[in-house]
């Protein structure tokens, strides 16, 4: 399955190149011309409501390659991915709170309202240079960097691995969701940050931001597709490839799997944290409980519905599971837990490659009835 | 006493500065004169007034009558009610939806009538106090040495002139040591508040050898106070330390116990996780869920109990509701397997998935069968309540019992694994399948029982957790990510490690909250625990060998 | 590989569409009026947020019986924000927007309104919030029914301070860490002050979320109590830790003649979860108990069984809240002739509803409710003995007068002052010229 062919092309063929445009195209030019230009009420029109909606699944979907990079590439499961994008989410809501300046309700120019109201005098060190947007939007990138790079260093040489790696990446973001819960923190406790009102002085309530922001999003996960793509067709592409199916053996022929597994767990997180700095203003509020482990756990149950291996499986994944979720939470509230357990359940049992497998399947079906020989190629 | 007389009305002032006269005169006991002023004072117990009734419990407190005791214990348990047609006072007692009377006073049987028909006699806490107070003056001449132990214990609370006198008078005729020592006891409390100065240096005397935090707080009060005379400011302020010193090292013997007793309720979330996850290597996410069931079956037999079965016996509900929930659990473990974990094996990353969606599915059975809110699972009068060790230092009977059961559990459990022929086979399969295949094992049918046992363990544990905590439909989550934990760090696959995790676990936690807080401290644990598995990637009790390498 | 990862990508963006649609052309019938019920049927919030769920569907169902709103039927839409914050404003958004809802009772805890606010403010939508909390909010969005720090916390200290309570002196102000505790103890360290109580007689402590391992604390208020002053506890200890917090109470033998303690999140649903027998005497501060003897509120308890079909369920605080809003809401809806958000609420200020407690509620210019305050000792049975009740209904105070923060702040939606957050009125000048 994981057998891409070496493409005949930068990235893409001719043929991808074109998919990929049109798709982008396609989400970056007509969702916005369905909200705007159609009349309420019309079949195509598509409502205020839905933008933000879209924009948190292709977050998440960017959230997905994240893991599909380190998970269905390198073998390594990290169930605290979450922790990942909530420090992403809270850098830069971090940035969204001193933007608030004096429109908070004790209306202070320097300290945001939860730390006028715990008597707080000055603003922590850490919060300094949040004001400026490039320095938020850095941080939002390099701290979960960081705390991948510190993490993966620690776990990758003492060759801590599988079941032992996503356990302690639970326990990780587990630790880091009751330190946030502090109040003494300095990062708004339970509620953490909200109340935004604008982005560089775009109010955040307009619909024409919130379109800008979802165009900014789809360029966003066009990019970290490419990011992706490049790496898992490159010769690092390999390696991990190859360490995911038998480390041991890469080791020995002399790669540095440490280093390997390094980068790509450090690229993975830096992604997890642009996904969480562009959820942040569309959903208008970051805290604490995006670090429990429910939600990283969810995260892997993306890729495994949409196909593990694969990156666009893992956007779709993503995408499919919180539709499903948007969906059955309005429309059965009593039961979805059932459809989404049950789903969940019978994906791993009957779709082992995901939902992108059902299409292989069905190219297979299709290969072996049109040449016999076909079936032998390939397909593990 | 003196606060009686407070209640400004003329004829009953009167009336309790002549009770005062009488007892002051020592005639403690059951005496002629008393006998026409109960009726009185039991009357005003009804009256709306919260300060009357205070007083009228505190002069029945000093009347010395038996009957006294018995008004005053259907006071408190709210027995005690105006019958609305008679006025009369009298206890009730709940037979069906109606209710029997007695006269208070006279023990006459008034009747049963229905609960409308009478005014239930309201007490709040003052009130309480007040009985709890008058309860011990009268109880220190009663004629069990149990309750004469308790009433003089806790008799310093009551610090007059009157209690000193009581106190005085119950020492001269006490002939059993304990009841004696409490006596004493109380009576230099009584008198540090109440004594001349040289009394008072003679109390600090008795008092410095005990280890009572409140007998601390006393002489630390008197220490600091202004207007205490230099000499017993000296003597109070020696004493203060001395049993403050004391009660340090008792405060970190007590977060000791409390640390074995949060390591107990980790090691037996995680005991059936050291089996599912531990030995078959089933991420099991649904392990939380099971501990769920077990809690959920607890309840379930416990209403069975009080549907079908006498009162006398509900205490057994536990007894009976553990082996009940280790087939429930049990049982819907091997289902589990044989529907869907079998299909796994080999794939660790993918069982977490199912296991999952398993553990949404049965979080949200529970809710829609038995509703979203917490259920009642009563503490059995037999593990309610505690045991005091020493000074200050409490443990609770639910606590000893857990300690106890998990013990109980490991070490059968142990036995099980190693020293029967299924536990052989067990060891066989989870080492070596093919080959213990070959051997002629039935490995599946190993491998469906040994789910359903470790499904069963958690189970039980759900019994003994719902003793301590919750029961609602997210009782397991609180405990899956911990139960992980504890397996991974002990060491996975080793009963042992398991062990010695959560102990290592619960204990440094404990010892830790005093200084950092309970979230703080925490964290540092998770960290610890972190940095550790870096250090050790195996756990503290690491399996040998090529099998785990998986 | 390139052409299936295009393939699905455009089947990504096909079934973004497709749902968009689906989920845009939901039809909108006349003839009904849609409310919104935004609590969580799932996750840590459901415990105590389905019962709220079902109240409002059972007022709904009542309405219905009676010939609905306006002539027209009125329709609960259901949905589950699972206890996930931004899935509240998520689904508060969809409410409002897809399904075009008049008015949504729901959400529980600080955190999850503090989501949606937003929402209801850029959408002009209106929420009914249930529950008590902790004050320094005024939305012109939201009609707050549940208790401000002045409607429970303050009266209950008072209480303590007094005889019947047993002349308090030292104070543990034990909290799970998050707003509303933090709120509370903030104010009541600042009114127990005022009343010249020491710093060194007020300990504060906060635990996470869930807590259950209570052995430390509770051996460390013990600790604290034995300095030979009167001591009490004012728990704002939140949900799910308050179980585990009783039992090790009880089992620790703390007595309420010895250390009281006096909750204001633990209503009768809570102790509906414990064995009451030791914990008699323990206190709670509400503006409702169930044990209130008013005919409203036994016809109250009595369609609650009867709607639940289940005697044995507890009516609460923040029932009875939610039935107060609902009631209001319905009220001004008919005085107003239409269920549109700007007319509805200019008719609910000055609503009057004759509520359980035996009161009548008022809502405010500052869309907090005028309440009773009542104070309850846990009995036996698991039902609260009113020990203490306020002579009338207490207005609630949106900005506390005991925050230094708050000086001089006013919420009052009514002209001249249209503001939740001002010193000065926002019309001055126009009112001088009048």
């Amino acid at each position: 399955m994981a057998t891409a062919a070496p493409p005949s092309g930068f990235l893409f063929n001719r043929q991808g190149w074109a998919v990929f445009i049109g798709v982008g195209i396609l989400l970056i030019a007509v969702v916005p011309l369905l909200n705007l230009a159609t009349p309420e009420g019309s079949a195509f029109h598509l409502g205020n409501y839905l933008i933000p909606l879209l924009g948190k699944y292709l977050c998440y979907a960017i959230l997905a390659l994240a893991l599909d990079l380190i998970w269905g590439y390198a073998g390594i499961l990290s169930l605290g991915h979450g922790a990942f994008f909530a420090l992403g989410g809270y850098a830069f809501g971090m940035y969204l709170m001193r933007e608030i300046g004096t429109r908070g309700v004790y209306g202070n120019p320097l300290l945001p309202d939860f730390m006028v109201f715990l008597n707080w005098q000055e603003l922590p060190w850490y919060w300094y240079g949040f004001n400026h947007f490039w320095f938020a939007a850095a941080m939002a990138l390099l701290v979960p960097g960081f705390f991948g790079m510190l993490i993966g260093w620690f776990a990758f040489r003492s060759r801590v691995t599988g079941v032992y790696l996503s356990i302690i990446t639970q326990a990780t973001t587990f630790a880091l969701m009751l330190a946030f819960f502090r109040n003494d923190m300095g990062f708004g406790g339970n509620n953490g940050l909200t109340d935004f009102k604008s982005l560089l002085g775009y109010d955040l309530h307009l619909p024409s931001t919130r379109i800008g922001l979802y165009i900014a999003t789809v360029i966003a996960l066009g990019i970290a597709y490419l990011i992706c793509r490049a790496i898992v067709t490159s010769k690092l592409g390999r390696v991990l490839l190859a360490l995911r199916d038998a480390e041991a053996r890469v080791r020995f022929i002399g790669y540095s799997t440490t280093n390997a597994k390094l980068f790509v767990f450090t690229v993975s997180a830096m992604l997890a944290g642009l996904a969480g700095a562009l959820y942040v203003p569309q959903i208008g509020i970051i805290n604490p409980s995006e670090f429990s482990p429910a939600n990283s756990i969810e995260i892997a149950i993306w890729v495994a519905v949409g196909g593990r291996g694969t990156l666009a499986g893992a956007i779709l994944g993503a995408v499919l599971v919180n539709l499903g979720k948007s969906w059955l939470t309005g429309a059965a509230p009593d039961f979805w837990l059932f459809f989404l357990g049950g789903l969940f359940i019978l994906v791993t049992m009957f779709l082992p490659q995901g939902v992108v497998g059902i299409g292989q399947k069905w190219r297979f079906w299709r290969a072996r009835r049109q040449s016999a020989v076909a079936v032998a190629a390939g397909h593990d | 006493m003196v606060r009686a007389t407070r209640t400004g009305r003329p004829g009953y002032g009167f009336f309790v500065a002549l009770l005062a006269l009488l007892i002051f005169g020592a005639t403690i006991g059951p005496h002629s004169a008393s006998a026409a002023d109960l009726p009185e004072l039991v009357k005003t117990l009804g009256s709306d007034d919260f300060s009357e009734k205070d007083g009228a419990i505190k002069a029945l407190g000093e009347l010395g009558d038996p009957r006294a005791i018995v008004v005053l214990q259907a006071l408190a348990a709210g027995q005690l009610a105006v019958v609305q047609e008679s006025q009369k006072v009298a206890i009730t007692e709940a037979t069906g939806d109606d209710l029997k009377l007695t006269d208070a006073v006279t023990g006459e049987d008034l009747g049963t009538v229905a609960e409308d028909a009478i005014d239930r006699i309201r007490v709040n806490n003052r009130l309480r106090s007040s009985i709890d107070g008058a309860m011990s003056a009268l109880q220190i001449f009663s004629k069990s040495p149990e309750q004469r132990f308790a009433a003089s214990r806790d008799a310093f609370r009551t610090a007059t002139p009157a209690m000193a006198a009581t106190l005085e008078k119950a020492l001269t005729t006490e002939t059993v040591p304990a009841v004696r020592d409490a006596m004493a006891r109380s009576l230099a409390a009584v008198r540090l508040k109440t004594g001349t100065s040289a009394e008072r240096t003679q109390a600090i005397a008795t008092l410095a050898s005990t280890t009572d935090p409140e007998i601390a707080g006393m002489l630390r009060g008197l220490a600091d106070a202004g207007d205490t005379p230099p000499d017993v400011k000296r003597a109070a302020e020696t004493a203060a330390q001395a049993i403050e010193r004391k009660l340090k090292m008792i405060s970190v013997a007590g977060n000791l116990i409390e640390g074995i007793s949060l390591g107990s309720v980790l090691l037996l979330a995680a005991i059936g996780l050291a089996i599912t996850f531990g030995l078959m290597g089933v991420i099991n996410m649904a392990h939380g869920e099971m501990i769920m069931l077990g809690a959920y079956t607890a309840y379930v037999v416990q209403e069975l109990f009080r549907a079908f079965l006498p009162p006398g016996i509900f205490g057994l509900y536990l007894i009976v509701a553990i082996p009940v929930a280790f087939l429930v659990a049990g049982a819907v473990g091997v289902a589990l397997e044989r529907c869907i974990i079998r299909f796994l094996y080999g794939r660790p990353l993918e069982t977490l998935l199912a296991t999952w969606g398993i553990s949404l599915m049965l979080q949200q059975l529970v809710r829609s069968v038995f509703g979203a809110p917490n259920k009642a699972v009563a503490n059995p009068e037999w593990m309610t309540g505690g045991f005091n060790v020493i000074g200050g230092l409490t443990v609770t009977w639910n606590r000893v019992y857990i300690i106890i059961f998990c013990f109980v559990v490991l070490a059968a459990l142990a036995v099980t694994l190693s020293r029967t022929s299924y536990g052989l086979y067990v060891r066989a399969v989870m080492q070596n399948r093919p080959i213990a295949s070959v051997m002629g094992i039935a490995t599946a049918r190993i491998d469906a029982l040994t789910f359903g046992l470790g499904s069963g363990i958690a189970g039980m544990a759900g019994v003994a957790l719902s003793q301590i905590g919750n029961v609602s439909p997210n009782l397991g989550t609180i405990y899956i990510v911990d139960s992980f934990l504890v397996v991974v760090f002990g060491g996975v696959g080793s009963l042992m490690g398991t062990l010695v995790g959560a102990m290592g676990i619960g204990i440094v936690n404990k010892l830790l909250e005093p200084f950092a807080g309970a979230i703080l401290g925490k964290i540092v644990v998770l960290v610890a625990i972190i940095l550790f598995i870096q250090k050790r990637p195996r756990g503290l009790f690491a399996l040998k060998g090529r099998s785990v390498e998986a | 590989m390139a052409k299936l990862g295009g393939r699905i990508q455009g089947l990504t963006a096909a079934s973004v569409l497709a749902a968009g649609t689906l989920f845009g052309a939901s039809a909108q019938a006349a003839d009904t009026i849609k409310i919104g019920v935004l609590h969580s049927l799932s996750g840590t919030m459901a415990i105590s947020e389905s019962t709220l769920k079902d109240t409002v569907l059972m007022m709904v169902d009542d309405l219905n019986k009676n010939g609905g709103l306006l002539g027209k039927k009125v329709e609960a839409v259901v949905v589950d924000p699972a206890s996930d914050w931004p899935l509240f404003a998520e689904k508060a958004r969809e409410l409002i927007q897809k399904d075009k809802v008049s008015v949504v009772f729901g959400c529980w805890t600080s955190v999850s309104r503090k989501s949606v606010l937003p929402v209801f403010e850029e959408l002009n939508g209106l929420l009914f919030y249930p529950v008590q909390y902790e004050g320094e909010e005024s939305s012109n969005n939201v009609f707050y029914t549940g208790a401000a720090p002045n409607q429970q916390a303050i009266p209950a200290v008072e209480y303590l301070m007094g005889k019947e309570g047993g002349e308090v002196k030292r104070w543990v102000l034990e909290g799970t860490d998050y707003v509303y505790p933090r709120t509370t103890n903030k104010i009541l360290e600042a009114f127990l002050k005022s009343k010249g109580v020491k710093a060194e007689d007020i300990k504060i402590n906060y635990t996470p979320f869930g807590f259950s391992d209570w052995q430390t604390e509770v051996a460390a208020i013990k600790r604290f109590a034995a300095a030979g002053k009167k001591t009490a506890v004012v728990s704002t200890i939140n949900g799910d830790a308050n179980v585990p917090f009783y039992k090790e109470l009880a089992n620790q033998g703390i007595k309420a003649t010895d250390i009281p303690v006096v909750a204001f999140s633990v209503g009768e649903e809570e102790l509906a979860g414990i064995d009451t027998k030791n914990l008699l005497g323990h206190l709670a501060a509400w503006n409702y108990f169930q044990s209130v003897k008013s005919p409203v509120n036994t016809a109250f308890i009595n369609e609650w069984h009867s709607f639940i079909k289940n005697d044995k369920r507890v009516t609460n605080d923040p029932m009875e809240a939610t039935y107060i809003g609902f009631k209001m809401w319905t009220q001004a809806v008919r005085q107003a002739g239409t269920a549109d958000v700007d007319a509805v609420r200019q008719a609910m200020y000055g609503q009057k509803v004759k509520t359980p407690s035996g009161f009548t509620a008022v809502m405010n210019t500052n869309h907090h409710l005028s309440k009773p305050v009542m104070i309850g000792e846990i009995q036996a049975n698991g039902q609260f003995d009113i020990v203490w009740q306020t002579k009338g209904p207490i207005k609630a105070d949106a900005w506390s007068p005991f925050l230094p923060e708050d000086k001089g702040k006013i919420a009052d939606w009514t002209y001249p002052w249209v503001c939740g957050n001002c010193t000065a009125p926002k019309f001055k000048e126009a009112a001088l010229a009048n």
